[in-house]
């Protein structure tokens, strides 16, 4: 480790790991958005950052030492032997922007990564400040990239046929000309594959798993959060036990269950199955709540003569409605993204839910756009939700310490 | 005087509590064992039972009826033909009976020694039935002006059935096949080493990388909290959506990344991610890893966030590097939550069942053993099978249970 502490060591060894970086990224980026073939040349990358990390270094990372470092990439770039290869079918466009992305990018954040960095030895303190810019750059690349990469590869291959999809699968640029035409997977799955219907019933079902949920996991959480019982501690602990119980386990006994009694096949099978997975998180989570509310304020409403009904009604319930909120939207959530009960209990197409029904769209016979189109389908209403109502999400997600 | 002593018993009111608490609790407690205890406690009844999918519909009689010959004019002569048979070709029923009535303006002319006719009302005895069975009864009819006139076909009054047939589930034959099946050779061996091997990297993988999530976030800058909500993008989609969305990148015929791969020259031709032996294993390991990181994640920052900055100014003053803050300051600080979130974590990852069903359905060598509770009871049809392999896993979460409830009793708060 101390062999590093020096300017020349760490300064090249940074430069040209951040230049690999950069130059994958670009090079990926670039591929992904116009299908054109750019790829990073790992020798090229680590030679070109290593020289430059040391010039940084030796130059003190002076803004000017920043644009000659930025320059100097130019020109071999447009020779075709910098960091990024560019294949010949490249647009003159394309070279231009990526050849100038990368120089720029590379020249200004390596600045401010080696920006403590001077030749000799190095203090722990800037070398470890270093190393870790270098980290936090990689890391927001790193996660931006691989949380995007498959949502874009699911938007934009729900956009193509099937022909432009064999023909050349990096492509995922837009041929805006075609209009409405773009759209047309959507179309075909909600005139032809009744996806409304799928949707109305994962709504309808995910609505109705919230309702009952709470109204067996309010009253259940009031009185282990409240009450004094005997028995008390051991039913909050082992509630978090059904928990662990895995659904796979569960999900058999109840198929030949539905299957013998005929429950199978039917909207009212889904919707006492499914607030039963719900209730146990639902009630720890709201337990944990009702816990923090004073116990001032109820004794007060019982002190007036209120019946506990009529002070969990009244005093309770208005004083929790966040925490509310965020069990309902973390119920709706388990919920609308169920799968294994609704592939196992359904087999009748007019009683699918979403996800039952792009599980039934993975055939063969149905080209690859319009299963990633049902996925587009089913996963944009959850994000708009989750994203409008991210501050209640969170909360939910942490308090309930989450069914996974 | 009365003597003063502290109440020993529970008061009227604390009783009034208690009874008042149950009534809250009762009907989450019996929605819970309904769902949750009954069909436990099944499993355990059907994994000594040998029970295969075709025999979960019970046997029972199948009956056609129709009418055979010319039932044009009066005086046409014709049969009612009544074609019944056992639906099942391994299972007897006993005690078989049918009746029906026949329809206005046929007068019967004989009946079958088996059957009873009473006015229109026709019962017949066909006694105990052996597998497969299949019996035709003729019963002779001629025709009068009142068939004609009403056009009221035999076969439009219903004709019912009885029969009692014995149910595998319900009957008294045990065995313990299914055990003697799933623990032969080494494919069980095998089926447990991939869980293991799925269960630890995918937990210790997302645990890390949620780590590193963290550690990035843990500063207040513009866009961190759009940052925050994008990192946790793959928990909340649903897992088919990722699934098939992970599954069309890595196609190996017209994937994305297979193309990139190719065209960075990192690899010759297209590799078969999702198909081939150890790379198949490792694949679905990193997809629990990206799918779940964001859960640990949240939690990490949820605790870092809640670390007295002092600590921190206090090291700095005392000239502590980051890496040294980092490692004597925060990382005993998450410690705590690292290993609930661990334990948590290995459970769940070990119950995990959907994201490998989807993405390879078992398939190259990623079998894990909730996979093969699917693969047994539907795959190869044999549900008592599959009842054993979840009896096996309720084993093992029963063990991973005494280990949590001794830890989460010391760690408040999760």
């Amino acid at each position: 480790m101390s062999a590093l502490r020096f300017g020349f060591v760490t300064g090249p060894v940074l430069g040209a790991l951040w230049m690999f970086v950069l130059a994958t990224t670009l090079a990926v980026a670039m591929s992904f958005a116009t299908g054109e073939a750019f790829r990073p040349s790992l020798l090229m990358s680590l030679t070109f950052g290593a020289i430059a990390g040391a010039v940084y270094a030796l130059g003190k990372s002076r803004v000017y030492v920043a644009f000659a470092v930025g320059a100097a990439l130019i020109v071999p770039m447009m020779a075709g032997a910098g960091p990024i290869l560019i294949g010949p079918g490249a647009s003159v466009l394309s070279r231009a922007v990526i050849i100038l992305l990368l120089a720029t990018l590379f020249a200004t954040t390596l600045r401010v990564i080696l920006a403590e960095v001077h030749w000799a030895a190095l203090t722990r303190h800037e070398f470890e400040g270093a190393v870790i810019r270098f980290l936090t750059g990689f890391g927001y690349i790193f996660f931006t990239a691989i949380v995007l990469i498959p949502f874009y590869v699911m938007v934009m291959t729900s956009l193509k046929n099937q022909a432009e999809l064999m023909q050349n699968p990096l492509n995922f640029s837009i041929d805006l000309s075609k209009g409405t035409e773009l759209f047309r997977s959507y179309e075909e799955l909600f005139l032809q594959f009744n996806f409304g219907t799928y949707m109305f019933n994962s709504f309808f079902i995910s609505v109705l798993t919230v309702l009952i949920t709470l109204a067996f996991a309010i009253p259940g959480a009031y009185a282990v959060a409240r009450l004094r019982f005997r028995g008390r501690a051991a039913f909050s602990r082992s509630i978090l036990l059904i928990y662990m119980v895995p659904m796979i386990v569960l999900a058999l006994p109840i198929y030949i269950a539905f299957s013998m009694t005929g429950l199978r096949n039917s909207f009212w099978g889904i919707v006492m199955i499914y607030p039963v997975t719900t209730i146990p998180v639902a009630l720890y989570m709201l337990q944990g709540y009702f816990r923090g509310l004073p116990a001032e304020v109820e004794e007060a409403g019982l002190m007036d003569g209120l019946s506990r009904l009529a002070v969990i009604w009244k005093i309770t319930l208005p004083l929790s409605l966040p925490a509310l909120a965020s069990v309902s939207l973390y119920v709706f959530m388990i919920a609308w993204n169920e799968f294994l009960l609704a592939f196992m209990l359904l087999d009748d197409p007019a009683k699918f839910t979403l996800t039952r029904g792009i599980a039934s769209l993975n055939s063969s016979e149905i080209p690859r756009q319009h299963l990633m189109a049902g996925s587009v389908i089913a996963t944009v209403p959850i994000m708009a939700l989750f994203l409008g109502l991210e501050r209640f999400m969170t909360k939910g997600l942490t308090a309930g310490s989450v069914k996974g | 005087m009365l003597q003063m002593t502290p109440p020993t018993e529970t008061g009227p009111l604390a009783k009034r509590e208690a009874r008042l608490a149950w009534g809250l609790l009762l009907p989450t407690i019996t929605a819970v064992a309904l769902v949750v205890v009954l069909p436990l406690l099944a499993i355990f009844w059907i994994s000594f039972k040998p029970v295969e999918l075709g025999d979960l519909r019970a046997p029972e009689v199948v009956l056609r009826e129709d009418i055979r010959g010319d039932t044009d004019a009066v005086g046409d002569e014709a049969n009612i033909r009544y074609r019944l048979r056992n639906s099942s070709r391994d299972q007897p029923i006993t005690g078989v009976t049918f009746s029906d009535t026949i329809p206005e303006g046929l007068s019967v002319r004989e009946v079958d020694p088996r059957c009873t006719l009473n006015e229109r009302a026709l019962r017949c005895d066909l006694g105990d039935w052996e597998p497969g069975t299949r019996e035709t009864i003729l019963i002779p009819v001629i025709i009068e002006q009142a068939y004609l006139d009403t056009g009221l076909r035999p076969q439009d009054s219903a004709a019912s059935t009885t029969g009692k047939a014995s149910n595998v589930l319900t009957n008294s034959t045990f065995t313990f096949e299914n055990f003697a099946r799933i623990f032969n050779g080494d494919e069980f061996f095998e089926v447990l080493w991939v869980t293991l091997f799925y269960t630890v990297f995918g937990t210790i993988g997302a645990l890390l990388v949620g780590l590193f999530a963290a550690l990035l976030l843990n500063k207040s800058f513009k866009g961190q909290g759009i940052l925050r909500g994008l990192y946790l993008f793959p928990y909340v989609a649903p897992v088919i959506a990722v699934a098939f969305a992970w599954l069309i990148l890595f196609d190996p015929f017209s994937g994305s990344a297979n193309a990139l791969l190719v065209q960075m020259g990192v690899t010759p031709e297209a590799i078969n991610f999702f198909g081939e032996r150890p790379l198949a294993l490792i694949m679905v390991t990193i997809f629990e890893i990206w799918r779940y990181f964001p859960l640990s994640f949240l939690f990490i920052l949820a605790r870092m966030q809640s670390i007295d900055s002092d600590m921190y100014e206090a090291a700095d003053m005392d000239g502590a590097s980051p890496f040294q803050q980092f490692w004597y300051l925060s990382v005993p600080q998450l410690l705590g939550i690292l290993s609930v979130l661990f334990l948590l974590r290995f459970i769940w990852t070990f119950n995990k069942f959907d994201d490998i069903f989807l993405l390879t359905g078992g398939n190259a060598g990623t079998r894990t053993l909730t996979v093969n509770v699917y693969e047994q009871a539907f795959a190869v049809s044999n549900i008592g099978a599959g009842a054993a392999v979840a009896v096996v896993i309720f084993g093992c979460l029963l063990t991973f249970s005494i280990f949590f409830l001794k830890y989460i009793s010391q760690e408040e708060g999760l």
